[in-house]
């Protein structure tokens, strides 16, 4: 990795014994200590660490979870249960990992609607913002798996329903199912494989994370000026101690709000049919994910066959088809943001245009949210219809465009001058 | 800043409303009275004269249909009795053990390690005599039927439209009986209208009639007070680790606020400097 060159030196025998052979701890003081960091990062900058410490404490309540968990169709979901009644503070365990994916999610889209607002994603970063896309992918796999874990009615159903999607692809739909579930139902062999990438998946995450900090320390973090760090001693403060203490006040807010969900409405964010255990026989009224993948299913859902964006499309797909097709490529378009954004300007603070246009897609985004979790019935299929043409709309279209005919406000010299205010840049 | 909290404001505002559209799909039909139960609130905590008043409601009128699969008698020193109490009541019922040493399976009294004994074998026969209802198991019934009883803002309130307390709920519905349809609703034979339940037309007969039991502290038996008591009993079941929970979290919660400041004076006094 760049970045700040490490003056690390020690007077412990040991400590340089290790550092002539491994280089670890003048490495870590280079990348964790010195790590020279814009001075002028807003509390929006917070959110990067605060997701890698939700994935960590995921994945200690999970390990801890996992060791009184059976997961089987049979005793899963008494075993849940035993966790919640019987095990030492079980129950505080498991309401951390159930609030705690809350959490994550939350965290992780204000992390990317930061991304978005301040231009984080163009050049040099682009590899940064696509492997934080994949870390997304990533966690979504995990939690939809993970909620199948408890084997609720909800699980049960959800799973049906998602993995049965798979089934529009032609020709490989029917073997991609069956091998999701591992047989014609979901039944214990899918139940035994979720369980397994339950696991799997969050040390993928980790592998993934340290790519993405490889790719941010290569550059330094972008800054609310969206403007390149051009003097060290002007532009920048070391990691520590200023932002390390910053990270730390912003996990205090976090903490206090996640507490607040664990002790006092841990069951918020669920639904109550997942305290039913799943029932092959019995449909609940109306199968919804967990909000955070909301907005994703009302996409999906938009696709119904007198849609505007799907009958020209009608003679290719079944609207099925063509709903799941959309719902992953409303993930995967995000990939391509470094290159539909021809602005050259990083931050919506010099581009009134497409900050007017961010904040009409945050509320779209929160509007699929809401439409996925209501039954699709009369006027919500017209807001969920327009509100996925407006969500494609605007990062095929209106992004490159505004992009290319917006005017820009005027840059600061740089982000010393910035913070100093226009005088500084003047002499 | 500006920027700073209105994207904050608009991004909580939209966690909350999908957290409540994520309910909002589920229950149809009339909301419950919503209903002032002791254990609400952060220093919530359950009656327990209406937890032993509640469970002898159980014990005596839905047990006789109902499972309690998750409790075990050893879990009902929670509601204020004495060990030697749950060994006497735990003693009151025969459970199946086995097999000896002859291979045979046999019945004994029941010991506080053993969970409530279901009144049917299997659901088939439970099916069998309630006319092919199944009737529920009762152990998380609060829980399961609305947004958690537990909530210590009301989730009926941030959530509109949303689902009912699950208390709030389960009270309905005892005492939303009514001797008759309303005029034009078709109801099935064998079936009982209930203004709560989601398509009003329910298996279960009224199973709470004035005086259907004798309070031995001289409560009287009211619809309402055994529903009360009873609904008190099933919450207590579906999260029996609600007051612990509480507690600790009034403790963590303060903690964390002491610790936050102090971060924040921390981080003000480093940033001095710099800004």
């Amino acid at each position: 990795m760049s970045g700040g060159t490490s003056k690390f030196q020690s007077n412990i025998g040991l400590v340089n014994w290790i550092e002539h052979r491994l280089p670890i701890f003048s490495f870590m003081d280079a990348q964790m200590n010195q790590y020279p960091t814009p001075k002028n990062l807003n509390y929006f900058w917070n959110f990067g660490s605060l997701a890698g410490i939700m994935l960590v404490i995921m994945i200690v309540s999970g390990i801890t979870l996992a060791m009184s968990y059976t997961p089987h169709t049979e005793f899963a979901f008494s075993s849940v249960e035993r966790i919640m009644r019987d095990v030492n503070s079980g129950w505080l365990i498991r309401y951390i990992h159930v609030n705690g994916a809350s959490m994550f999610f939350i965290v992780v889209y204000i992390h990317m609607f930061r991304g978005l607002y301040y231009g984080s994603y163009k050049a040099p970063r682009e590899i940064l913002w696509m492997i934080g896309i994949f870390i997304l992918l990533a966690m979504m796999a995990t939690a939809f798996m993970g909620y199948v874990l408890p084997w609720g009615q909800m699980s049960f159903w959800g799973a049906t329903v998602i993995t049965n999607l798979f089934s529009a692809l032609p020709i490989i739909g029917e073997p991609i199912v069956q091998l999701l579930w591992g047989g014609f139902v979901v039944d214990n062999p899918t139940l035994n494989r979720f369980y397994a990438l339950h696991y799997l998946l969050p040390f993928v995450i980790v592998g993934l994370v340290f790519l993405h900090l490889w790719a941010l320390h290569m550059h330094h973090s972008n800054n609310p000026t969206g403007v390149e760090i051009k003097d060290e001693k002007q532009d920048t403060i070391p990691f520590h101690p200023y932002y390390t203490i910053k990270d730390l006040y912003g996990l205090g807010i976090l903490l206090t709000i996640f507490a607040f969900f664990v002790f006092f409405a841990p069951n918020y964010f669920g639904h109550p049919d997942n305290y039913i255990m799943a029932n092959s026989l019995v449909t609940p009224a109306h199968i919804v994910p967990e909000w955070y993948f909301l907005p994703f299913y009302a996409i999906l859902r938009a696709f119904t066959n007198d849609f505007f964006m799907y009958i020209p499309i009608a003679w290719l797909m079944s609207a099925k088809l063509a709903g799941v097709i959309a719902m992953f490529a409303s993930i995967l378009v995000l990939l391509a943001m470094p290159w539909l954004d021809r602005s050259r300007v990083r931050s919506s603070k010099y581009r009134p245009v497409y900050r007017f246009f961010f904040w009409v897609f945050l509320i779209d985004c929160v509007i699929l949210g809401w439409v996925g979790g209501q039954a699709a019935e009369g006027a919500l299929v017209t807001i969920g219809q327009w509100a996925t043409f407006w969500y494609f709309f605007h990062l095929i279209i209106v992004v490159p465009v505004v992009g290319v005919l917006e005017r820009p406000k005027p840059l600061p010299e740089s982000i010393a001058a910035s913070v100093n205010g226009a005088p500084q840049a003047a002499e | 800043m500006k920027i700073t909290k209105t994207l904050t404001a608009i991004a909580l505002t939209g966690t909350v409303l999908m957290g409540a559209s994520n309910a909002e799909a589920a229950v149809a039909g009339p909301k419950p009275p919503s209903l002032d139960w002791s254990f609400n609130g952060i220093f919530g905590t359950y009656d327990r004269a209406s937890l032993q008043r509640g469970f002898q409601v159980f014990k005596e009128v839905c047990a006789s249909c109902h499972s309690l699969d998750l409790i075990a008698f050893r879990n009902l020193e929670a509601l204020g009795y004495n060990e030697d109490e749950v060994k006497a009541i735990a003693a009151e019922y025969e459970v199946q053990d086995g097999p000896n040493e002859d291979g045979d399976m046999f019945g004994r009294a029941a010991t506080p390690a053993d969970h409530w004994p279901a009144p049917f074998a299997n659901s088939k026969a439970a099916a069998a005599v309630n006319d092919g209802a199944v009737p529920p198991d009762l152990s998380l019934i609060t829980k399961a039927r609305g947004s958690g009883a537990d909530s210590a803002i009301r989730v009926s309130m941030l959530q509109p439209g949303g689902f009912p307390l699950g208390a709030d709920y389960l009270h309905g519905l005892l005492v939303g009986y009514k001797d008759e349809a309303p005029e034009g609703f078709d109801l099935p034979e064998g079936k009982y209208y209930n203004e709560y339940y989601p398509n009003h037309s329910i298996g279960m007969s009224p199973p709470l009639g004035e005086d259907a039991v004798e309070y031995s502290d001289g409560t009287k038996a009211t619809t309402d007070q055994m529903a009360t008591d009873v609904t008190t009993f099933l919450v207590w079941a579906s999260e029996p680790e609600l007051e612990h929970r509480k507690q600790l979290g009034i403790k963590v919660i303060l903690f964390l606020l002491v610790l936050t400041a102090m971060l924040y004076a921390l981080k003000r006094k480093i940033w001095a400097n710099v800004h």
